[in-house]
């Protein structure tokens, strides 16, 4: 598929809509990604479906992580770190946009919660003071922290501070807050290795309710996570995209041997 | 027991002795020096004291109100000219400085500090008296300021750059420009570090003497304005000090004392407000 032949797609309606079918909600060619001089990601190609969850595997160090990052060119507060290559978002070229726009439509969750040192409320609403959205701060707010699901619980403590929370209520409430500007595409980087296995279900069912509203891209180090919860898979190897395909084909027949190598533990 | 465990217990038993004592005698200076003021000029602190002007030489009952307010009005024209300085500054190093640039500025930030202050006095007499033809406040408030300045400056940076990386790239993330994450999510949570720095540096140059000396002189009377001259604690203790009065000395003792006070409640104070921070931010 040449990306620069495919015709424009519709601007996608606030944090819903697929682009028109053919163009994937994000789409990366040949992604190259040097840290300086050393070289992360070699060649990176891929394609994220609208409304999916596609998850990104493979052994630490493996550029999963940096490649996630280009997608939100976070990586630019690094010095001497530089993307080459074609990564669009329905077809704009991300490289290019303005990166404060391109983050309020690409959002996402760190590995580590790291709510504001502020309250519950003023943590939600900051996205959307920041962007200049003034509407209903307060019908806002509730309606993120519905969406990830936490609502029910701090409803009562919205002015209290956010610190005051547990590891997994932080960090729904920072899904909360990166869903608070209706973003496109989420972003997940790790979301539930710092957090114990009921906080991490939570999370887990929340990702399948907000893949209708949302494309959500997750970096995992726990494959049977990547099993559960996602549409496509990824296979990073040393800055390669080894194969990516549905999650059932490559955890069940992998094309690849290192896919395979790695899915049976083989090394890790 | 060997030879090597009586000698081993020996040397443990003698460096615990000797920095238990050091910290003693330290501690004790202190005690000492408070225990001093408390003595001999705590019998001034009256009403008197503190709202009465200076008596003519022989007379009693007079006070020092105008060298409170006087020193009070340094440290806010200090304060006024100083803390911004310092507080833009050092959020410049923290956050956008380049290696070079933020190496030399903080060099010359620790040189600053390090310049004697009676040549922060003759600079400031040389730029700001000498044109007037006489000390004034604004002159003192000069020299003190520029004192602050590099306190105030590396305070800034240092808690500016503990602010950890997750939360300006929380920040980023919803699309917050850089110097929104700055001004809204960074200062606001190394505030605390920041405002004790502040503090401290205030509570440091409220007692600074030989500039003022050459600068905001004396002035028995008050000062209107802020281009006469002005008396201050400092300088009072000094002139009182070596007179010849006996009722000039016990009121420089209290003069001390006060200062000592305001020097003591504003460190304790920083310290508090610092641990609060901690506590709130540590919950997790």
């Amino acid at each position: 598929m040449d990306a620069s032949s495919t015709p424009q797609a519709q601007p996608a309606a606030r944090g819903e809509a697929a682009p028109a079918p053919g163009i994937p909600k994000l789409l990366a060619r040949n992604v190259d990604f040097y840290y300086g001089a050393k070289k992360a990601l070699h060649g990176v190609s891929l394609d994220v479906p609208a409304n999916k969850i596609t998850a990104l595997i493979g052994p630490s160090g493996c550029g999963k992580s940096t490649f996630l990052r280009t997608l939100n060119r976070m990586y630019e507060t690094v010095p001497h770190a530089r993307a080459e290559g074609d990564v669009r978002l329905d077809g704009e070229d991300i490289l290019t946009m303005d990166v404060t726009a391109l983050r309020r439509r690409v959002g996402m969750a760190f590995q580590r919660p790291n709510p504001f040192p502020k309250s519950i409320f003023d943590n939600i609403a900051y996205g959307l003071r920041v962007n200049g959205m003034h509407g209903n701060l307060k019908e806002a707010v509730e309606a993120s922290l519905r969406r990830a699901a936490v609502w029910d619980e701090v409803k009562d403590s919205l002015h209290k501070s956010a610190y005051a929370l547990s590891g997994g209520q932080q960090q729904r409430l920072c899904i909360a807050r990166a869903l608070a500007v209706n973003p496109e595409v989420l972003l997940l980087d790790e979301p539930c290795s710092a957090l114990d296995p009921i906080a991490t279900a939570k999370i887990e069912e929340l990702l399948f309710v907000l893949k209708d509203s949302c494309t959500i891209v997750i970096v995992t180090h726990n494959m049977q996570q990547a099993a559960r919860v996602s549409d496509q898979t990824g296979f990073f190897l040393l800055g390669k995209l080894i194969e990516v395909n549905d999650t059932r084909t490559i955890f069940k027949k992998p094309a690849r041997q290192e896919t395979e190598d790695y899915i049976t533990g083989r090394f890790g | 027991m060997s030879f090597r465990d009586v000698w081993r217990k020996s040397v443990n038993i003698v460096m615990f002795s000797l920095t238990g004592l050091a910290t003693l005698f330290t501690v004790g200076v202190l005690f000492f020096i408070l225990g001093y003021l408390i003595w001999y000029g705590g019998s001034s602190i009256n009403w008197n004291f503190f709202t009465k002007l200076p008596a003519p030489v022989g007379e009693s009952g007079g006070g020092m109100a105008n060298a409170i307010v006087g020193s009070g009005k340094l440290l806010l024209l200090a304060a006024v000219i100083g803390v911004p300085t310092g507080l833009l500054g050092g959020i410049y190093l923290a956050e956008f400085g380049g290696q070079t640039f933020s190496f030399l500025v903080r060099y010359t930030a620790d040189l600053l500090n390090g310049v004697p202050s009676i040549v922060m006095g003759i600079f400031a007499y040389a730029v700001v008296v000498l044109p007037m033809h006489h000390g004034s406040a604004f002159a003192g408030g000069l020299a003190l300021a520029v004192m602050l300045v590099p306190i105030v400056l590396r305070a800034t940076e240092q808690f500016m750059r503990a602010v950890p990386v997750s939360l300006r790239e929380g920040a980023l993330a919803l699309g917050a420009s850089k110097w929104k994450t700055v001004a809204t999510v960074v200062v606001p949570a190394g505030f605390r570090g920041i405002a004790t720095g502040i503090l401290l540096s205030l509570a440091r140059v409220a007692g600074e003497t030989a500039p003022l000396l050459f600068t905001a002189g004396g002035n028995q009377f008050w000062a209107r304005g802020w281009d006469q001259p002005i008396a201050s604690l400092p300088v009072m203790i000094y002139t009182y000090a070596l007179s010849a009065y006996e009722d000039w000395h016990r009121q420089a003792w209290a003069a001390g004392l006060v200062l000592l006070a305001f020097v003591l409640i504003v460190t304790t104070g920083s310290r508090i407000i610092l641990s609060l921070g901690f506590q709130s931010s540590r919950s997790q």
